[in-house]
């Protein structure tokens, strides 16, 4: 399909997911985070009293811990806080079947395209409306192998010792000060295990997006990918468009055990006004690889280095990020890979395009303890600014105590140059198509990762964000 | 009228946009179709800025004269469209577009060129790339590649002319098409063109060129001596080879601008 029909075609303003469903949840906590907010999500949910206590002891973590004084500007977050829901419950349990899903909801994810994708790709989809997991379908084969895909609640529910044995120990709530209010607060995400030696081929797929004015996201996943198991975990976002701050933070954890293989991808595309702080982490043992694709467009403010942390010897991690940076917008990004084992490697891409007052920024870890002997580290950093007011700065941390280790750090800044705009419309090519198509090029490296279908819609969005960026 | 000239150029003086540096001080000239044009002249005489200017460089502006093209002002269309109007310009230095494939820049610019509401079938399209690949002898394979990224100065000019094959111009503006090669790839892509042209005789040709050497492979019908931002001279293709002989220095000295100021 021609380009620039697609964006004709389209239609669409400034952001695309710009649409409010009308939904009645039935239980709302009271604003802000507290004590009693955080018994009240335990009780709703029916939880072991050690999780009660575990998100007590978070909360009393989170209130002791300072605000982070690095990376973006959270100086007007606390005074968010106080303004949002930290826990909505749309429907009081689980459907698995579409045909129970409320109308309301149906009519959302029907804009979002969902129906179609469940139809023809998605072999299993987790879709999370609101706080919780709604729908929820999982094939067949799956189960039988004995893979579970459940939402992050049922996971507690159905595998209590599996659950209690690895939540929490890749990212502890003492790790960071949002770690600590998701610990105390978290509600939806995913729950995963696949069994020793299975492998996967089609992806797992998430599909999630805020529906609550001033409602705060908490999710958590954690994945336990057993030894020589092999999958793919895709998670898609986009929320709409409020006139009050948002705010989002979830906590990722992943295990992956020896030999195993696992890719966790995320396409995320906040409104432009949420404050989006993730943590995520993966540990990785011995000869286990691990893969983070993560894309991020739109938000306030986002914060998320996606890590790897090299536990075994001969493990392999790898980060591919990309970021766009709209008007007033700042994403600060990157990666951490930790080398804990001899032999480890990683390598680290990231590529920001920013745009109009946008501001991307680049940073990343490498660090290589003493005794991983053999450690092999890259990383490239590439930043395409399309306007004199765009800005991009680059972190790269390094620390290596180990002698024998071999790190590298690439890092470019480029412009969208007036000789490459005239080369491509001297081919009758009009000039918005013509940046657009720059810039696909710029993050091709990465979008040739992703599933056909998420590479399409990160195009589009791509060319969305860069409609009027001529002139 | 058969006879009326496809590009016509009249008192054309442009200047570097940010600058207040002069570059083309008076330009004379006609070009009916399917007639091959050359233009020589030392470096810096304004023959490639002459080119960039009628392909709609943002770079250059005009100051003074028209340029009328197909019996419409020229100038008073964007660099796209003139390309959609039938003009084409060969790069002297094709830029590199990192990560976009040949095939997919050029299914892009012929839907550009299609009348609006169009829609370019995509076999047609894979049609089309490989009756023309074919023809200029080059391998399917080459479409994969991203635009001129890390090409060869060989294989980024012949870039040049699967795209021109592609666009199928009324007016082929080519500059310094032989800058850069060896003997072997001047030979292939005057071949290239050669065979573009004896397909499509109406199509008309500027060579802007440096040296005579181009025009043993590409036989223009009308020469012209560029200096200092004029035409200064006009002949036959014999004018080529007195250039060849005797250089440019003595033209310089004999033929000088009147006035410059």
């Amino acid at each position: 399909m021609p380009q620039n029909d697609t964006i004709k075609d389209l239609n669409l303003d400034e952001y695309k997911y710009d649409f409010i469903t009308e939904g009645k949840p039935k239980f709302r906590a009271e604003k802000g985070l507290s004590e009693e907010v955080v018994r009240q999500i335990s009780a709703h949910k029916d939880e072991p009293e050690w999780m009660l206590e575990y998100r007590l002891k978070a909360l009393d973590i989170y209130n002791k811990k300072p605000m982070p004084t690095w990376g973006g500007d959270l100086t007007n977050l606390e005074d968010t806080l106080d303004e949002i829901y930290f826990y909505v419950r749309p429907q009081d349990q689980m459907e698995r079947s579409w045909d129970d899903v409320p109308q309301e909801i149906k009519d959302t994810f029907e804009k979002l395209g969902i129906p179609e994708a469940e139809r023809e790709i998605l072999a299993g989809v987790g879709a999370q409306y609101e706080s919780e997991m709604v729908y929820h379908s999982l094939r067949k084969e799956w189960e039988d192998q004995g893979v579970i895909f459940d939402s992050i609640e049922d996971g507690l529910k159905n595998h209590p010792e599996l659950f209690r044995e690895y939540f929490g120990t890749v990212i502890p709530a003492e790790d960071n000060k949002f770690a600590a209010m998701n610990a105390a607060v978290w509600s939806g995400g995913s729950f995963v295990y696949i069994p020793k030696g299975v492998s996967l081929d089609t992806p797992l797929q998430a599909y999630f997006r805020v529906n609550q004015e001033r409602m705060g996201q908490f999710e958590r996943t954690l994945i336990i990918v057993e030894e020589g198991a092999q999958a793919h975990y895709i998670e898609g976002c986009t929320a709409p468009v409020y006139s009050t701050e948002s705010f989002h933070s979830g906590v990722i954890e992943i295990l992956v055990k020896e030999n195993a293989r696992f890719r966790y991808t995320t396409i995320q595309n906040w409104s432009n006004n949420m404050y989006n702080l993730v943590t995520q982490r993966a540990l990785v043992e011995a000869g286990g690889h691990m893969e983070w694709l993560d894309g991020n467009l739109g938000s306030k403010l986002t914060m998320k280095y996606p890590s790897c942390y090299l536990m075994g010897e001969g493990a392999h991690g790898e980060i591919l990020s990309i970021a766009y940076s709209g008007n007033g917008q700042h994403q600060d990004t990157g990666g951490k890979v930790v080398h804990v084992a001899p032999n480890t490697t990683s390598s680290i891409v990231s590529k920001s395009i920013s745009k109009g007052t946008g501001r991307s920024t680049y940073r990343g870890l490498c660090k290589v303890y003493e005794g991983a002997h053999h450690a092999r580290s890259n990383v490239e950093c590439d930043a395409l600014l399309i306007n004199d007011t765009s800005r991009t700065d680059t972190y790269p941390y390094i620390e290596i105590d180990e002698q024998d280790a071999s790190v590298g750090h690439e890092a470019s800044v480029s412009k969208i140059g007036e000789e490459q705009l005239f080369y491509l419309t001297s081919r009758g090519i009009s000039e918005e198509e013509a940046m657009a198509m720059i810039v696909r090029g710029f993050i091709e490296p990465i979008a040739r990762e992703l599933p056909m279908e998420y590479a399409v819609e990160l195009n589009r969005l791509i060319e969305l964000e860069m409609e009027g960026s001529v002139g | 009228m058969s006879n009326a000239p496809i590009l016509k150029i009249s008192g054309l003086e442009a200047k570097v946009a940010d600058e207040d540096v002069d570059i083309l001080r008076g330009v004379d000239l006609e070009i009916r179709k399917g007639e091959i044009h050359a233009i020589m002249g030392p470096n810096g005489s304004g023959k490639s800025t002459l080119a960039k200017v009628l392909a709609g460089h943002p770079g250059y502006a005009v100051t003074s004269g028209q340029v009328t093209y197909k019996g419409e002002d020229l100038l008073e269309l964007a660099t796209d469209e003139r390309s959609r109007a039938g003009i084409f310009l060969a790069f002297q230095y094709p830029v590199e577009i990192p990560g976009v494939s040949i095939a997919n820049f050029l299914r892009t610019a012929v839907q550009a060129h299609l009348p609006e509401g169009e829609e370019l079938d995509l076999f047609d399209f894979s049609d089309i790339l490989t009756d023309r690949m074919e023809l200029l002898e080059m391998d399917i394979s080459f479409a994969e590649r991203h635009v001129n990224d890390g090409f060869s100065g060989g294989e980024k000019k012949r870039n040049e002319i699967l795209q021109m094959a592609m666009l199928r111009p009324s007016l082929a503006l080519m500059d310094e098409t032989d800058s850069g090669l060896d003997i072997d790839a001047l030979k292939t892509v005057s071949d290239g063109v050669n065979k573009l042209t004896a397909e499509n005789p109406d199509m008309a040709i500027l060579l802007i060129t440096h040296y005579q050497r181009l025009l043993d492979y590409i036989t223009p019908d009308v020469v012209h001596v560029m200096m200092d931002g004029r035409l200064v001279r006009s002949g036959g293709p014999e004018l080529a080879l007195e250039l060849e002989q005797d250089g440019y220095k003595d033209w310089r000295d004999d033929e000088a601008v009147v006035d410059t100021d």
